[in-house]
């Protein structure tokens, strides 16, 4: 019999979200972010935004072109990498080194592992650490806030080298809560981070698990060494990175066990950083050694299978 | 209770409810595979150009003990006995009968004495019954467990979590003497304290005229349970109504349990009652693309193309005919193949809801192990098949795998799961030779 009939296994029906819907609502979530970052720096934060997009974007392309493999951008995961790279840079960085970041992000760190799902650590936050070591000078000057509605540029410090200086001057609680303070693009806003997290929460698209045991993580052990703790939490890229970094899903493990080991190493590499190390910010490279790490953890990190029976661990002889 | 199992949240689409299956006959011929439950296919007992009536036994082996013996579903001549491809590949033999429309009821159909277990056990083989829910174990095996004294709970399958089908909420309503009174007499003749249904929530009508029926019944409790699919797998049911956990690769004997679909003790009871054995089943047909969707009673063997025809025709082509549910039914080739003992809907998709999905890289968001109702790692599972990985999927459990489809239903990037746990139970069962 002649016939135009699908006949593939089950199931037969599939849920709505696709990985384009899941970017799409990681894109909308960055939304207050943003607009905060265009409140307190102007034009620059549209310019570096925009340019960091369309640099990871073209990469992809590019990419996926020469390797001549399906192209990917459509699934709109470049254009979270660059919003998430530009928020993580700051305002008045020149255009040309955010261009070189999108393509490190995209092209080196993204697409030379195998594309989406692939990557072993978080694209945006290696992209920002290769800048960061190659460009000292322009990773680390700060415009201050509001200052492109004067002449000239005037340059500051983030709230957390004024700490790490022992600077009088520390903005307030509520300067660092709503974001009105120096540090990179995206980061300074914890209510515009938090709005976007409650909404991927509410959206099923992250668990509040990693951000809350992150971000607590950082309260407890910041206090616990005498710091202010509010403080530590609501300053530097600590919202940004345990909302929309340390949640990539690539790079974290796949078990809530696991997830809950990363999301508190994540948090205490970042205090042993800012006690201790020479930098004033950590949450980059926690994040990024937790990211190299994650294979490990979700090794040791198998679900309990319901009603599984229990079999003796044999002894494993070295990897294959 | 410690924790509620996983799921998936599926559009329960349960258009046809509201609909009393009507009757839908063969139009000249039926088709009746001698393998139509779990365990060894029956060997034809009846040869071409033989006389058959309605209930007249065509296929047993009396042998095997896990087997169901078969029945004819209409009177008339049979025409031939061929080989004939099951949907899953197998090759198993096939009585193909000429209906002369006319149902004479053969002379053997007489009720059967049932006063102990032993003649329930056998009144369960007789009659044929095998597991309705969609599984085809044989009734009687699940009625003689190896621990008769440990068996305290008979367990009434009335979940029906699959999409679309609604015929076990038809046989809640509208055959539920028949259904307590198989109940009741399992219960004195295995000496079981207690029963219960389980229903998923989403079927008040069911729920309240099943409380209705039962309550001066003390030890038979009608428990609602989560609309989350699948709610009706045999040990996802087991754990939502009683708290137990059957560990792998145990039955539900083994924790004191006994589960039966609602409809498979609809026939029971019809055949205690009159000795009519399993000739015909009540079957949902739905979907898009058939013109007047309903509840049909079919003769084992119809066609799926008379079915179409009596359903009023397609109303647009179809593009996908599922028998089954579509989180667990079998996509067929065409629209030949015939309705058997298992079989609870016909779905005819249309363009529309068959429309291919793109596969896209996984991007290890992990719903596919929050969604599993037993906690495995389906993502896990694709990338040790793809490795050739034998210990992987061994260690991930991979024989736990009831395919139940909430991994792949939940996959963003849709990536044929089920599909890759078929094939690497079989790279198991391959390498343990």
């Amino acid at each position: 019999m002649e016939n135009n009939l699908i006949v593939n296994v089950s199931p037969h029906i599939s849920d709505k979200d696709s990985t384009t819907s899941i970017m799409r609502d990681v894109i909308i979530a960055l939304m207050p972010a943003f607009a905060v970052s265009i409140y307190v720096f102007g034009i620059r934060a549209i310019l570096v935004t925009l340019t960091s997009v369309l640099s990871c974007v073209i990469s992809e392309y590019v990419f996926r072109k020469i390797a001549k493999r399906t192209n990917t951008i459509g699934d709109l995961s470049a254009v979270v990498t660059g919003i998430i790279l530009a928020f993580n840079l700051p305002a008045a960085i020149p255009l040309w080194m955010v261009a070189i970041g999108g393509f490190v992000a995209i092209f080196l760190i993204k697409q030379l592992f195998g594309g989406i799902g692939d990557n072993f650590i978080n694209p945006a936050i290696g992209a920002r650490i290769v800048l960061f070591i190659s460009f000292a000078t322009a990773m680390t000057t700060w415009i201050v806030p509001f200052g492109y509605r004067s002449a000239d540029i005037v340059t500051g410090a983030t709230p957390l080298a004024l700490f790490a200086e022992g600077g009088t001057a520390l903005p307030s609680y509520t300067e660092l809560f709503l974001g009105t303070i120096g540090g990179c693009l995206g980061e300074t806003s914890a209510a515009a981070l938090l709005l976007g997290g409650v909404y991927l929460v509410i959206r099923r698209v992250i668990s509040p698990l990693v951000p809350v045991l992150f971000v607590g993580t950082v309260f407890v052990f910041t206090w616990a060494l005498g710091y202010d703790p509010v403080y530590q939490i609501l300053s530097g890229g600590l919202m940004l990175g345990a909302i929309f970094m340390a949640t990539d899903y690539t790079t974290s493990p796949i078990t809530t066990l696991g997830k809950v080991i990363f999301a508190i190493g994540c948090g205490f590499i970042t205090t042993v950083i800012r006690a201790f190390g020479s930098y004033p910010e950590g949450v980059s490279f926690a994040i990024i050694l937790m990211n190299i790490i994650t294979p490990l953890i979700d090794r040791y990190t198998l679900t309990h299978p319901f009603g599984a029976v229990k079999v003796k661990p044999v002894k494993e002889g070295g990897n294959k | 209770m410690s924790r509620k199992l996983s799921g998936a949240h599926v559009a329960h689409h349960k258009n046809t409810s509201n609909m009393q299956p009507v009757p839908c006959n063969p139009k000249s011929t039926v088709t009746i595979p001698m393998s139509m439950h779990i365990g060894a296919p029956c060997k034809p007992l009846v040869k071409p150009a033989d006389e058959v009536k309605v209930g007249q036994i065509i296929g047993d082996n009396p042998e095997a003990f896990i087997c169901a013996p078969i029945h004819s579903s209409v009177s008339g001549k049979v025409k031939s006995i061929a080989d004939f491809t099951m949907p899953n590949g197998s090759v198993t033999k096939a009585v193909i009968i000429e209906s002369d429309g006319l149902f004479t009821v053969s002379d053997d159909v007489k009720p059967p004495v049932v006063n102990t277990k032993e003649d329930l056990i056998k009144a369960a083989r007789d009659c044929g019954l095998v597991g309705l829910g969609g599984a085809g174990f044989p009734g009687h095996v699940k009625l003689n467990p190896k621990n008769p004294e440990a068996v305290d709970t008979l367990l009434i399958n009335a979940a029906e979590c699959e999409p679309f089908i609604t015929v076990d909420n038809r046989e809640c309503l509208d055959n539920s003497e028949d259904v307590l009174f198989a109940v009741r007499t399992i219960m004195k003749l295995l000496n079981l304290k207690k029963a219960a249904f389980g229903v998923e929530r989403n079927k008040p009508d069911a729920i309240a005229h099943l409380t209705e029926a039962t309550k001066n019944d003390d030890n038979i409790d009608v428990i609602t349970l989560d609309a989350m699919y699948p709610q009706g797998a045999e040990k996802v049911l087991i754990y939502s109504a009683t708290g137990r956990i059957v560990p792998e690769g145990k039955l539900p004997s083994d924790v004191g349990v006994i589960v039966f679909n609602v409809s498979s003790l609809g026939k029971l009871a019809k055949y205690i009652k009159t000795g009519m054995p399993l000739t015909a089943k009540n079957i949902t047909v739905d979907g898009g693309a058939i013109t007047n969707p309903q509840n049909l009673t079919v003769p084992i063997g119809t066609p799926i193309s008379d079915i179409a025809e009596f359903c009023g025709g397609y109303k647009s082509e179809p593009r996908k005919i599922i028998m089954g549910g579509p989180m667990m039914g079998t996509a067929m080739k065409d629209d030949s193949f015939p309705i058997i003992k298992n079989t609870n809907a016909v779905l005819f998709f249309d363009s529309e809801q068959a429309k291919p999905r793109i596969t896209s890289a996984c991007i290890r968001c992990g719903r596919c192990i929050r969604t599993c109702p037993y906690s495995l790692m389906p993502v896990s599972f694709e990338r040790a098949y793809e490795r050739k990985d034998v210990d992987a999927l061994n260690k991930l459990k991979i024989n736990m795998c009831m395919e139940c489809g909430c991994c792949e239903f939940i996959c963003p990037a849709n990536r044929k799961l089920v599909a890759h746990h078929k094939l690497s139970k079989q790279l198991v069962k391959k390498a343990q030779g």
